[in-house]
């Protein structure tokens, strides 16, 4: 059996002095797998994406990551840890005064590639995504659709091994939306871990064998595994804790 | 690695607006002032030293209506191994002194003057044991050390020296709170892109970078315009005051003076660029 990525010991976050927001989240996630977290609105999906790529810590329970518990460490360590995530935001977070080239290089260029190891990259992932011609584009002269694809091929351009995707569907045709859930199920291939965040059940039902995490108000509903997807395939389950 | 060393695609990450904004006028103007104040505080240490050095071993002794008694002083004080010079003051210089304040009296032949006999003790001359001579050798005789009397004028040049060199620490803090404000504004303004810089693995370093080069660059011309400037005004200045200083013996400011004044935009910029450094890396830090 595949090696923990993400651990979870009964987590729980709040912002402020608010109510928490994530309840006893309590689950392990396979180094290699396909996940799709799913819920209602406000459930708690962002909250719990944030947790998983760095941006919050959790206020109880223990987090690990690649192996290493992270609730507590220090600040000037997280770099390290980010470096190996890949996250698709869903409102792109694209940096608008660059062009659609310097976005997707900024994770090569953060981890200290030389500019000789930039360019071939990126010029190939654009081209993946269908936007070879629009490099020099700035985000506000794109579309909804292209600058989701930027922000896909920045996720991904750096080879991490855990990919993070909130709705990275949700602004794009079919058939595009179908060449991005190819090149995350082929990244997935290659061992990355993918963790996808969506309302879009085709998505899900076209991901044969991967795995769903459901969250109601809060809580991880069905940490047993009773509720996979799609059904018919082989039971494979979130590890619930002891 | 150097911290103000930034890479073209870099540079693109926070948009640079060339030599514009808040930073290079601020840095301009505390320049200005604060080589304006150093340069007075230096010509002050510089007069309160030539003054000092003027009067540390020179002095009189005084005999009261004792024009009789001169030529025995004087011949007293030549005696004296610790003396290297010894010299009557004219009493035609001491009419013209007093005419000042007594008009035409001063030249009244019954005014009675008394004796001033100018005496410069050799470096290092015991002057208590001058004194006990002199008075021994001509009693009712005063000697009296020049530096007593130019107490008073060399704590005041001594405390306006302190007081500028104060001012320009002063002026140096706040141009620091300057500096930290527009880091932080910086970092507030290109938020967003921190953001994204952050959740992709940068470390604060890294962002930190991003603005220190340009604040160093515009630390460092408004720092040279702001002392151009300021040396200038200071030549003028210093141009006017050429029959003083030859009055003096010596410029208020030296070569050694003006090269200190010419390092100023230099170390500004470093502190600005060292200010900025910290107080970047502390905004940052109130992030995850």
């Amino acid at each position: 059996m595949a090696g923990s990525i993400v651990e979870f010991d009964r987590v729980g976050l709040r912002y402020g002095t608010g109510a928490e927001v994530l309840r006893d989240l309590d689950f392990r996630l396979s180094e290699g797998g396909f996940y799709f977290l799913t819920g209602p609105s406000g459930a708690g999906k962002t909250s719990l994406l944030k947790l998983l790529y760095l941006a919050q810590r959790p206020t109880r329970g223990r987090m690990s990551l690649f192996g290493d518990e992270l609730s507590h460490a220090a600040r000037e360590t997280l770099p390290e840890y980010r470096r190996r995530i890949g996250v698709v935001f869903q409102d792109f977070r694209l940096i608008r005064h660059l062009s659609a080239f310097d976005n997707v290089a900024l994770p090569l260029r953060i981890a200290g590639r030389g500019e000789a190891d930039v360019e071939g990259p990126v010029r190939e992932m654009l081209a993946w995504v269908g936007l070879a011609d629009r490099a020099s584009a700035r985000p506000p002269t794109l579309s909804g659709g292209e600058q989701q694809r930027v922000a896909i091929a920045r996720a991904v351009i750096a080879r991490p091994e855990l990919v993070i995707a909130d709705e990275p569907t949700g602004n794009v045709d079919a058939a595009m939306a179908q060449r991005i859930l190819h090149l995350l199920t082929a990244m997935n291939r290659l061992g990355t871990t993918v963790i996808v965040a969506t309302h879009d059940l085709g998505l899900i039902a076209a991901t044969p064998g991967a795995q769903l995490i459901r969250l109601e108000n809060g809580v991880l509903v069905d940490p047993t595994g009773a509720l996979k997807h799609p059904p018919g395939t082989p039971p494979r389950i979130i590890e619930a804790r002891p | 690695m150097n911290p103000l060393a930034v890479s073209e695609a870099e540079k693109r990450l926070i948009p640079s607006s060339g030599v514009r904004g808040p930073v290079p006028l601020l840095i301009g103007i505390m320049t200005f002032v604060i080589v304006v104040v150093a340069a007075a505080g230096l010509a002050l240490a510089n007069t309160a030293s030539i003054v000092k050095s003027g009067a540390e071993n020179r002095y009189s002794i005084q005999i009261a209506d004792g024009a009789a008694r001169a030529p025995a002083a004087i011949a007293a004080a030549r005696t004296l191994p610790e003396t290297a010079r010894v010299e009557q003051v004219p009493p035609d210089d001491l009419r013209r002194t007093l005419e000042r304040w007594l008009g035409p009296a001063a030249a009244e032949a019954d005014l009675p003057l008394p004796v001033i006999i100018d005496v410069d003790l050799k470096p290092g001359a015991d002057a208590t044991a001058v004194t006990k001579r002199i008075e021994r050798a001509v009693p009712g005789a005063r000697f009296i050390a020049h530096r007593a009397s130019l107490m008073p004028l060399l704590d005041a040049l001594r405390g306006l020296t302190v007081l500028a060199f104060g001012l320009v620490i002063l002026i140096a803090l706040a141009s620091a709170a300057a500096v930290v404000l527009t880091a932080r504004a910086s970092v507030d303004t290109h938020r967003s892109t921190i953001e994204v810089m952050h959740g992709i693995g940068a470390t604060d370093e890294q962002v930190a970078r991003l603005f220190l080069r340009q604040i160093a660059v515009d630390a460092l011309l408004g720092g040279i315009a702001g002392a151009a400037i300021a040396g200038l005004i200071l030549g003028v200045i210093l141009g006017g005051a050429s029959f003083a200083a030859s009055l003096a013996g010596s410029p208020p400011l030296g070569w050694a003076d003006a090269a200190v004044l010419a390092f100023m935009p230099l170390v500004i910029a470093l502190l600005a660029t060292l200010v900025a450094r910290v107080a970047l890396l502390r905004a940052l830090r109130e992030r995850l």
